[in-house]
């Protein structure tokens, strides 16, 4: 068997490496290079422009945690807009709450959804719920232009340096301030603090949210395969608190089977390390 | 001509894959000699900064590659000659102006000048006959040349030896260019035109007139604008009327005698870029700000204002590749889109005056990027929007000349506060950025409304420039006056 090896760089000084079984596909699109990979320890995954996105084995953790701690926070949650997330992972995690009416998914690369389709079933079923609205369009154009109101806004990104560098500005953040409803929240992926060019884009986008939304909290899970395995989201609204606001109780009454996410871990996740908490406090 | 060829940058390969020893200026031989800058520009970069040699000819005499390069660059315009200019576009204005007037010679131009006009008449001594450009008050820009204005301004002064026009201005607005040349023309007078911002008319589909196919005798073309050369390289277009030798006489007045082979070979390939190219860049350029331009109306508050204006005298025509922006609605100044863009949006835009920004879209640009910019302007309403009150509502102040911008520069002076200024002589520029257009040259009376326009000006940010007195608290005026000196 081929001594065959997917690298990613981390940092310009380190490489994280994953035995691969065979290259499943790789396609250029429109946007952005696409391979999907299949692995022994990882099972599929796929990379967009040579940076991982997601795996079969650890997806469940970023998409749980960017799904449910918003959800535990205000069960009252019916409209939802996915920005990215051409993978259905997140519309996978929020179709299992009867009580979303709306899930409107704007991704741009179509391509990324139809690879998905075919090779990555276990998180692209998620479009296959009824409330699911898929558009292909440009994040940031298609939140300037939504006449609805969000309770609920998710930012499935890639990183700053690609197609989503859009969905880390100012700009951005504004015209979901105000597509959300007065209860609303917003969610990002958010980068990690470890490595420097991901930490700085940590900070930016934090102080880029905390210019627009009154409420902006940081929480974190452990991703192995995103760069240095810690991984963080953000947490913003107009009023809505993370952790006062979270009803534990009402969320467990919906007994949601889950593999990472639990209400103890929710409130554990905002409890951030020392360097992590200082460099937000640079912000603040 | 096979505009396929690049003379200049052939020769620059040859040289390079030549191996010639150095032993000529520049010092850093090849970049080798200063690492850290090498380092920055890059190898390649350091490795064509090289002096004129032989098979590299010389721009203050050409006789071969150089030669061979303009005269592509003046077919791909329709010029009869063209010269590479390494001085920016202020270079090209100076040598349109020294070319054509001497002492005393009299010169009708719009107000709306770059400064590098009325420079140029400190370094010639021409006296300028201003024609007012006609303004859209509600929008506070400068519009073209009306074609009746400059009609009485000839009869009027029918010793002046040239017009000068400004064609398509910042704001993208063009003047009858054919129909001001003819006039001039019958009348015997020069044609020279500033055409910094309109390299495109000459490669573009459905672009306004360039001055060379309105018959024009002089154009400064901004390659470096419209055109993608490195910034300071520009081209002089000269029609068939013009003595070319003389002119490159005059340019070498001025001119550096070691011109940059970075510049000259970036003005080379951008030219054939353009002649191969231009029409599908201009193209994509037309259509990015096309686009930009409604989704911006439909924000709401901000006018993107195009062809509408076109009223068939000062506004001609519409340059649609520019991207202009009134903000006056919004309770905003310009300007003060223009630092939030910067400071909150980390958004450059080109200018931003009291009234207006300027988005320059061009061939670099790409649609993530022009929605960055149609949202971020989306959020300033957003945030920002407030009573459109406050603001002065034209920038535009009719300029009395007392005498010659070159005598009074040169004249005995002293210096006042600005608010005791008023009612004396000018004997120094006041130049407002943005958006680069003179509020006063030497030889102008002093006026209150225009210490009042300098203050507020100030107010609201701009960057003013040329006096002294950097921070234009106080003004040089003239001991005493001499009228028409």
């Amino acid at each position: 068997m081929d001594d065959l090896w997917y690298s990613e760089y981390h940092s310009p000084n380190v490489r994280f490496s994953i035995k691969v079984s065979q290259q499943l596909h790789h396609e250029q699109s429109e946007y952005q290079n696409i391979s999907i990979y299949e692995s022994a320890e990882f099972g599929r995954f796929l990379t967009l422009d040579g940076v991982l996105m997601l795996t079969e084995r650890d997806e469940f953790i970023y998409h749980e945690m960017i799904v449910h701690v918003a959800m535990a926070v205000n069960p009252a949650i019916r409209n939802v807009l996915v920005i990215g997330a051409g993978d259905g992972g997140v519309a996978r995690e929020l179709g299992r709450y009867q009580t979303i009416q709306k899930i409107e998914i704007a991704e741009i690369d179509q391509r990324v959804v139809e690879l998905c389709q075919k090779f990555l079933p276990r998180t692209a079923c998620g479009f296959n719920d009824p409330r699911v609205e898929l558009h292909f369009a440009d994040g940031l154009k298609y939140v300037r232009h939504t006449q609805n109101k969000y309770d609920l806004i998710i930012v499935d990104s890639t990183d700053p340096s690609g197609p989503g560098e859009v969905l880390f500005t100012k700009e951005f953040y504004g015209s979901c301030h105000s597509a959300l409803s007065e209860n609303g929240i917003l969610i990002n992926q958010h980068e990690s603090p470890f490595y420097l060019t991901d930490a700085q884009a940590m900070q930016s986008a934090h102080r880029r949210i905390l210019s627009v939304f009154p409420v902006c909290r940081i929480y974190q899970a452990h991703i192995p395969t995103y760069p240095s395995g810690h991984w963080l989201f953000g947490f913003a609204s107009k009023g809505m608190n993370p952790i006062k606001d979270l009803n534990a109780e009402a969320w467990e009454a919906l007994n949601i089977a889950t593999h990472y996410y639990n209400t103890n871990l929710h409130r554990g996740a905002f409890c951030l390390p020392t360097y992590v908490e200082e460099m937000l406090k640079q912000d603040e | 001509m096979d505009q396929t060829r690049a003379p200049l940058y052939e020769a620059l390969e040859d040289m390079r894959n030549a191996r010639i020893v150095p032993f000529d200026v520049p010092g850093h031989k090849r970049g080798r000699g200063n690492k850290p800058l090498t380092e920055f520009l890059g190898e390649r970069c350091m490795s064509v900064d090289v002096n004129s040699m032989k098979p590299l000819d010389n721009l203050c005499h050409p006789v071969s590659v150089i030669k061979e390069a303009e005269a592509l660059a003046a077919d791909a315009f329709g010029a009869a000659n063209a010269f590479f200019m390494v001085g920016g576009t202020t270079s090209a204005v100076q040598a349109m102006m020294l070319a054509t007037l001497k002492n005393g010679d009299r010169v009708i131009l719009p107000r709306n000048v770059h400064q590098s006009v009325i420079n140029s008449m400190v370094l010639c001594g021409a006296v300028p006959l201003y024609i007012n450009p006609q303004t859209n008050k509600d929008l506070g820009i400068a519009l073209g040349m009306s074609v009746t204005e400059v009609e009485k301004s000839i009869r009027d002064n029918s010793e002046a030896k040239a017009i000068l026009i400004n064609n398509p201005t910042y704001y993208g607005i063009c003047s009858n260019l054919k129909r001001i040349t003819e006039l001039a023309h019958a009348h015997g007078m020069r044609v020279l035109v500033d055409e910094a911002h309109g390299t495109h008319f000459y490669f573009g589909n459905n672009m306004p007139l360039s001055a060379m196919a309105a018959g024009a005798d002089m154009a400064a073309v901004s390659l470096h604008k419209s055109g993608g050369s490195l910034t300071q390289s520009s081209i002089l277009l000269c029609g068939p009327n013009i003595n070319a030798h003389y002119v490159r006489q005059i340019i070498n007045l001025t001119q550096t005698t070691s011109a940059s082979y970075l510049l000259l070979s970036s003005l080379d390939i951008s030219r054939r870029n353009l002649a191969l190219d231009g029409e599908r860049i201009f193209d994509k350029v037309t259509r990015f700000a096309q686009y930009a331009r409604d989704e911006i109306n439909d924000i709401g508050d901000y006018y993107a204002f195009s062809k509408e204006l076109i009223n068939g005298d000062s506004v001609f025509d519409f340059d649609v590749t520019k991207l202009s922006i009134n903000t006056l609605n919004l309770g905003l100044a310009g300007i003060e889109v223009y630092d939030i863009l910067r400071d909150k949006y980390d958004i450059q835009v080109e200018f931003g005056d009291l009234g207006n920004i300027l988005a320059y879209v061009s061939v670099g640009d790409k649609s993530k990027n022009v929605e960055r910019l149609i949202s971020a302007l989306d959020d300033i309403r957003r945030l920002y929007k407030g009573k459109r009150s406050n603001l002065l509502e034209s920038e535009y102040i009719s300029p009395e000349v007392v005498m010659s911008p070159q005598t009074a520069f040169y004249a005995n002076k002293r210096s006042v506060p600005i608010s005791e200024s008023a009612n004396g002589i000018c004997a120094e520029f006041v130049m407002s950025y943005p958006p680069g257009i003179p509020i006063l040259a030497p030889g102008e009376r002093i006026t209150r409304q225009i210490v009042e326009y300098i203050q507020y000006a100030k107010a609201k940010g701009c960057v003013l420039t040329g006096p002294e007195s950097m921070d234009v608290s106080r003004l040089n005026i003239l001991e005493e006056v001499t009228p028409h000196g």
